[in-house]
């Protein structure tokens, strides 16, 4: 019976009515060991993907190939055409007119690098999610609109239930409830 | 807080002394060189002087523009630069004196289009001359002074006024005057930028040169004021307004600059090149043979690629010494680009019949390097003496207060 509460318990997660609320509990969890947490805000709260220790993306690097190979299939595209498939002379100008080329260059540059932006982040952060357990709590539909949640969850190492629930207790939040899967 | 703000800044003032005192020392140097300059290197004097007076209008003038931008957009930057910039702007009285030896004594050197003799057999010239003629040249450099010392006027005026007062109508005034004043910044610059620099070679033209040029000196001011930033960024009373972030924003202007430099820049030589007009395109060819397309290439490299390289990257953004150099080589760039427009300009093989437009080869005068060190010692010496007579931070802005109440941890 105990073992298959706990095995159906996604986490514990405490409500705050204020950013700050949110950012101190956010610190002192990283501060007390948790790693598995995660943080809600109807607004972006400043300093929270750091009190949380979430990782940098790595999207830019991905964004910034991606631009590179755009260039490369820009100037290609152009120099295939122009030279190697259909060579036509145009105002007396060189086959291999760099200039020419700039225009589609930076065009697909910039679709490359904009595409590999958008879909990139879609990976990276694993939307669309149709289904997340935190949305088993009623409360946390405020979580659009006016509070702050802050979720430990039970794969933590360090999560016990009463030790944890006690902790997040003495976060001073407005509650914290059990997150079920 | 008013009062506390006060000492501090007055606290900083010996060391602002030191940087007014180490710049007039250069700049002092330098304009004894240029002197000497005047008397043995005649002939080369006005274009080297020509490049330093519109290489370091451009700190006045990106001033005014980014602090009018400022009052338009709002943005947490601009208030811990905005003495810096105002600073900036109440340098434009020299630049305007400094205007003068190319008005009254230089214009010969340096146009074409004021020797009456070259105009009368010269169908082009003809037809410009209702424009391009002497005296018409130098009441449009004073209307442009004067609209440039209006909007000058009136942004430090009423920013002062905000201090002491904690009624919002100065800072309104200030937003009222910022919409129209951009738009007749840009007409003022534009027209000046076609004065000075596109007149050089009469003949030619370019519709976005005037955009060019003000990007090069919303550059070279963006770049001056975060050389300026960072070290105020460790003293009070900035230390707590110029946070790491905000100096990575000043890092993200300069790159915005850098692309549209770029993106300009490349416009131009592209739809001149495309379409390959006799009166176009001899300009380029003077700047691509002889030695001066090495400088092009530079410039490609230099003023583009590789600080775009590296501003790109927030990591990057974030070293401040390795922000300065960029800085203190983007501010070079500046120079390097006037320099290849205006030099070249005098190095044409005499044609026998026509324009003559090719090169005889790359050349570099001591001068220009001597007059831009003098003007811009003297020109840095007043800025840091401007900066002195007000108190660091802006008081009383309505919008001051809604931006910055959460991190006014600050003793």
């Amino acid at each position: 019976m105990q073992h298959e509460e706990e095995s159906t318990l996604f986490g514990l997660m405490a409500e705050f009515e204020t950013p700050d609320d949110l950012l101190v509990a956010a610190k002192a969890t990283f501060a007390a060991g948790y790693r598995k947490i995660d943080g809600y805000s109807p607004l972006p709260v400043h300093g929270l993907g750091d009190a949380i220790g979430f990782p940098r993306t790595k999207l830019p690097w991905l964004v910034f190939c991606f631009g590179i190979l755009g260039g490369i299939c820009g100037y290609g595209l152009c120099y295939w055409v122009s030279v190697i498939d259909y060579p036509m002379n145009i105002a007396g100008k060189p086959l291999h007119s760099g200039p020419m080329f700039i225009p589609v260059t930076f065009e697909l540059t910039i679709l490359f690098a904009a595409l590999s932006a958008a879909f990139g982040m879609f990976i990276a952060n694993g939307l669309p999610q149709p289904y997340h357990p935190v949305f088993n709590v009623e409360s946390f539909a405020r979580a659009s609109q006016d509070r702050f949640f802050l979720s430990i969850e039970a794969d933590d190492p360090q999560f016990d239930l009463d030790k944890t629930r006690n902790f997040l207790n003495g976060l001073n939040p407005h509650e914290v409830a059990e997150v079920e899967n | 807080m008013n009062d506390s703000i006060y000492e501090e800044s007055t606290a900083l003032h010996p060391y602002l002394d030191t940087l007014q005192q180490r710049a007039l020392i250069v700049g002092v140097l330098g304009i004894i060189a240029t002197i000497v300059g005047y008397f043995t290197a005649h002939e080369q004097f006005f274009r080297s002087y020509l490049l330093a007076f519109t290489f370091w209008i451009g700190l006045p003038l990106g001033s005014i523009g980014i602090l009018m931008i400022h009052h338009v957009g709002g943005g947490t930057w601009a208030f811990s630069i905005r003495r810096l910039l105002e600073a900036g702007s109440r340098t434009l009285p020299l630049m305007f004196f400094l205007s003068l030896p190319i008005l009254f004594l230089g214009m010969h050197e340096l146009y074409e289009w004021t020797h009456l003799e070259v105009v009368a057999h010269d169908d082009i010239l003809l037809h410009k001359a209702p424009y391009l003629n002497e005296s018409f040249f130098i009441i449009r450099t004073f209307f442009y002074f004067a609209v440039w010392g209006i909007l000058a006027f009136f942004l430090n005026r009423w920013s002062l006024q905000q201090d002491k007062t904690t009624e919002t109508y100065p800072t309104h005034r200030l937003q009222i005057i910022s919409g129209p004043g951009i738009v007749l910044f840009f007409l003022t610059v534009t027209m000046a930028s076609i004065d000075w620099l596109m007149s050089l070679e009469p003949h030619w033209f370019s519709t976005i040169f005037g955009v060019i040029y003000i990007v090069g000196m919303g550059l070279m001011t963006w770049g001056f004021m975060y050389l300026v930033a960072l070290p105020l960024s460790r003293r009070k009373p900035l230390d707590w307004l110029i946070t790491e972030q905000r100096l990575r924003d000043l890092g993200t202007f300069m790159l915005a600059c850098v692309m549209l430099w770029a993106y300009t820049s490349f416009s131009q030589l592209l739809i001149i090149w495309s379409a390959n007009l006799p009166e176009e395109i001899t300009w380029f060819i003077t700047r691509l043979e002889g030695g001066w397309q090495y400088i092009g290439y530079g410039m490609v490299l230099f003023h583009f690629a590789v600080p775009f390289l590296f501003l790109i990257s927030s990591t990057m953004k974030s070293k401040t010494k390795l922000l300065s150099f960029l800085a203190i080589g983007l501010i070079f760039m500046r120079l390097v680009d006037l320099y290849w427009i205006i030099a070249p300009a005098f190095t044409k093989v005499p044609a026998e019949h026509g324009p003559s437009f090719h090169s005889t080869g790359i050349t570099l005068h001591w001068l220009d390097l001597a007059i831009p060190i003098g003007i811009g010692g003297i020109l840095i010496s007043l800025f840091f003496s401007q900066l002195k007579k007000r108190i660091l931070i802006a008081q009383n802005d309505p919008r001051f207060t809604d931006l910055f109440d959460s991190d006014k941890n600050h003793g």
